[in-house]
């Protein structure tokens, strides 16, 4: 700053000019700092400002104990919101993950009304979800055929595996030995919520830290060129589906603890739904290769706290559908229209 | 044609034309003037600046406020693609902008649709562009559906578009890249046609000759200023690659390596072949060697480097290196073999545009680098670091996106991944495309070391003076087979008409010597 003033004072003609150029080069500096700073940031100025306003608007959405609620609401959607974005990196989609997550929580419980081996639920489940993502991964990896046709083919075919394995009814079991994942805390902090931060925290680490993820940014980013790099690109595919698949059967684990039942019709219903909208809101782009793990967090924490919200201020259940969605749109397009500043030569 | 730019007003003028990206001043107070039927080339090293004002000029982006353009004299404000239109300006792409699954006519008539009763008037839009088809002189119908159509018959659609669009000021950026030299010939004719009619051309191209034979006056740009225009009679190579560059460029395509040992063969390929393109291939590489493979577009030359490489599947034939047979039937087998291969399609086939320089650079390693999986980031980085200064790549720092990158610098991007996998083969296909004149010196350069360090490298080039420059011998493709070999020990020297010859078959050719 001193330095600035001193230029005042000389007075001359190429000291004014060397001047402005240093302040445009600052401001050109500040921009990209701001810009990055946005593009890191995506839209967690959104989640502040909807805390913010329902903090306002209504009584005790900072209660701890509210919370607590978000976190837990938002903590299924944020693992399957996890897979999802492995997938969506990739340039895919999996569109089945709410009905094996309904088939893996069947599986679940009646893995735990085996007497005296009531924990099997987990692998039970695990395997289950494990099992389906390797299957669309194998259609989509090596049969090349669309991620979207292989998986809207098995939301519907895995629906109909999770009724026929439970019989089509609800299977109960008030006795469920890992009911403590759904209802108890570790430090005050409930499973689910450190379930779904350990969720995240890992995938960080394998989308940043290792060879896989940014293997799975290049397959996104331009397949061919990813091939022609020596990346096995099928066998990226393969994995991310199974990761996706996996993770939805944690999501049955989590949600079987939660409610000591399943029911193959009804659980799971347009969870992926909430799972895309939690990775777009994320700012993962659609097409493959760019996008972040933290974003989705950010994603699936708005849904939760809108949801939360508007259930606080008694909002009736239509109305909540609908502002979710143009929320939602609107959240995005913002996003577009941020971004388009960030020229590309 | 003669042409007297003071007899008329300029068509178009440019003045005082700044454009700053966020850490870069893409243009600092460039002018341009274009005068009715001339064609304008403009000229610079990539990063020079050239698209970034033309896509001033079309409304693609904003200049920053100060500068002014000029139509007919009168100031006029271009803030977007439609405003540019509007004043007749065209810009015909590289990547050509047409709509494959729809007809000649529907493209050409693309946002201004021809409705009658409020639906789609498709025979009033066949009638209403053939006029301009026949005029182009084009061999194809209205109704023919564009993904039917070659790269040179799409370009005539988006001249003609441009033309029916009543365009005044057309601007062809690179537009004889993809071309044969056949339809290159026939893109001259139609430009200097579109020019007796009164249009301007800004045309764009790093090709010399295209310059000078098509050109009344070249501008060029240097790092986003302007430097100077010459007149077409005071055009001259020296002068042009003087203003362009800054400084002279001598030995341009000078060897600077020993001569290969024939006797140390790295690489050999014996009847190789995939039913279609590659009708059974041999070759043998040496150590150290240059190995040039000339042909026509088309002649299946990229289809063999793809077939060594394992990116296509073959049918017959062995390869091996340092005499011993390997598979090779992925990409990924034959760089762990010591066999990479440089793409022709930089962007759609080579780089991750929106990864860093530095991701760019290790995607291929990085699993090597690897401790259970797990990237070694310091590794990655100083990797990145040296990349970058040994091929002397201009970035700003390793963490840009290769997309914000020029051509030149994007191609020593790809390059150096292929470098850190160490290889002992290097296949470059068509390594100078689309690069300036300054890149290519330098990638001449890093060819020239290779060598000497005992790399075999395939040059696939269609510039003959590169292959003759560059390769200490040249085998000539033709329909899919080796025609002949030039250099080496084959007895017959390099040579432009020795390659045409070859590659045409329009004498008997030689022997394979192999």
């Amino acid at each position: 700053m001193a330095n600035t003033t001193k230029h005042h004072e000389t007075g001359n003609a190429p000291v004014a000019k060397a001047e402005s150029t240093t302040q445009r080069q600052s401001r050109i500096e500040h921009r990209e700092r701001m810009q990055v700073l946005m593009r890191t940031a995506g839209m967690l100025p959104v989640l502040i400002l909807l805390c913010i306003g329902f903090g306002i608007v209504t009584d005790g959405f900072f209660s701890f104990q509210n919370l607590s609620i978000v976190a837990q609401q938002a903590s299924i959607n944020i693992v399957l919101a996890a897979g999802m974005t492995f997938v969506i990196l990739t340039g895919g989609i999996d569109l089945s993950v709410g009905s094996v997550l309904s088939a893996a929580a069947v599986t679940a419980l009646l893995a735990s009304n085996i007497p005296g081996w009531g924990w099997l639920g987990i692998p039970a489940a695990l395997a289950v979800g494990l099992g389906f993502g390797v299957i669309n991964g194998l259609l989509i990896a090596l049969l090349r055929l669309p991620p979207f046709i292989v998986t809207l083919g098995s939301l519907t075919a895995v629906r109909g595996i999770a009724r026929l394995i439970g019989h089509d009814t609800t299977i109960f079991n008030p006795q469920l030995s890992f009911a403590f994942i759904g209802n108890d805390t570790l430090f005050g902090v409930p499973w689910l919520v450190i379930i779904a931060i350990a969720v995240v925290i890992v995938s960080w680490f394998v989308l940043r830290r290792t060879v896989l993820g940014l293997r799975i940014y290049s397959v996104g980013g331009n397949p061919e060129a990813a091939r022609l790099s020596g990346i096995k690109v099928w066998g990226i595919q393969l994995f991310v589906y199974a990761i996706s698949g996996l993770l939805a059967g944690l999501g049955a684990v989590m949600s079987a603890a939660r409610l000591y039942a399943a029911n193959g019709l009804q659980l799971g219903q347009s969870y992926e739904l909430d799972a895309i909208a939690a990775v777009i809101l994320g700012g993962t782009s659609f097409v493959g290769g760019v996008g972040s793990i933290v974003g989705t967090l950010v994603g699936a924490l708005i849904i939760a706290v809108l949801t939360n919200g508007l259930v606080l201020l008694g909002v009736s259940d239509i109305w909540q559908y609908i502002i979710k969605g143009l929320v939602i749109i609107g959240a995005v397009a913002l996003d577009r229209y941020r971004q388009r500043g960030s020229a590309r030569t | 044609m003669p042409h007297d730019p003071s007899s008329r007003p300029p068509l178009l003028e440019m003045r005082g034309i700044s454009k700053t990206f966020p850490g870069v001043r893409a243009l600092n107070d460039v002018r341009l003037s274009v005068y009715p039927g001339e064609v304008h080339s403009l000229m610079g090293e990539n990063g020079a600046g050239k698209s970034t004002l033309m896509k001033i000029l079309s409304g693609a982006y904003q200049a920053d406020a100060g500068g002014q353009i000029l139509i007919d004299g009168k100031p006029v404000t271009i803030d977007g693609p439609l405003a540019a239109r509007a004043l007749g300006v065209a810009v015909i792409y590289q990547e050509l902008s047409l709509a494959p699954n729809l007809s000649v006519a529907e493209n050409i008539h693309a946002g201004r649709e021809l409705r009658r009763g409020g639906l789609v008037d498709r025979k009033g839009m066949e009638r209403g562009c053939e006029d301009v088809l026949k005029r182009l002189g084009a061999s194809f119908k209205p109704h023919t559906l564009v993904g039917d159509l070659s790269i040179a018959e799409r370009q005539l659609v988006e001249i003609a578009r441009a033309v029916h669009a009543q365009a005044r000021i057309l601007v062809m950026d690179e537009p004889t890249t993809p071309l044969s030299s056949r339809e290159t010939d026939r893109l001259f004719e139609l430009v200097r046609r579109l020019r007796e009619e009164g249009i301007a051309i800004i045309y764009i191209s790093h090709r010399m000759a295209e310059i000078y034979e098509l050109s009344d006056r070249v501008s060029v740009l240097r790092d986003g200023s302007y430097v100077g225009t010459l007149m077409r009679e005071d055009l001259s190579a020296d002068s042009l690659v003087k203003m362009m560059v800054g400084r002279d460029i001598s030995g341009f395509y000078k060897k600077q390596h020993a001569p290969y040992d024939p006797g140390n063969v790295v690489l050999s390929v014996r009847d190789i072949a995939d039913n279609n393109r590659v009708k059974g291939c041999s070759l043998d590489l040496h150590k150290g060697e240059v190995l040039g493979i000339a042909g026509l577009v088309g002649a299946g030359r990229t289809e063999l480097a793809r077939l060594i490489f394992g990116a296509e599947e073959k049918t017959r034939g062995e390869v091996s290196m340092h005499g011993k047979p390997v598979k090779l039937r992925t990409p990924r087998d034959a760089i762990d073999a010591g066999l990479v291969y440089l793409t022709e399609d930089r962007k759609g086939q080579g780089l991750f545009l929106d990864m860093s320089v530095r991701d760019n650079i290790n995607i291929t390693v990085a699993g090597r680098d690897a401790k259970a999986g797990v990237m070694d980031l310091p590794r990655g980085n100083t990797r990145a670091k040296d990349a970058i200064a040994a091929l002397t790549i201009r970035v700003p720092n390793m963490r840009v996106n290769v997309g914000a990158l020029s051509g030149g610098n994007q191609q020593k991007v790809l390059l150096s991944r292929l470098l850190e996998t160490k290889p002992d083969v290097l296949i470059l296909d068509e390594p100078t495309r689309g690069v300036d004149i300054g890149a290519k010196s330098e990638i001449y350069r890093i060819i020239n070391d290779l060598a000497r360090s005992g790399v075999g490298v395939i040059v696939i080039s269609s510039e003959l003076p590169e292959v003759i420059g560059v390769a200490d011998r040249v085998l000539v493709m033709r329909e899919g087979e080796i025609a002949g070999e030039l250099g080496g020990h084959s007895g017959t020297p390099i040579s432009q008409e020795g390659i045409i010859e070859l590659a045409t078959g329009s004498k008997v050719a030689l022997d394979q010597a192999a």
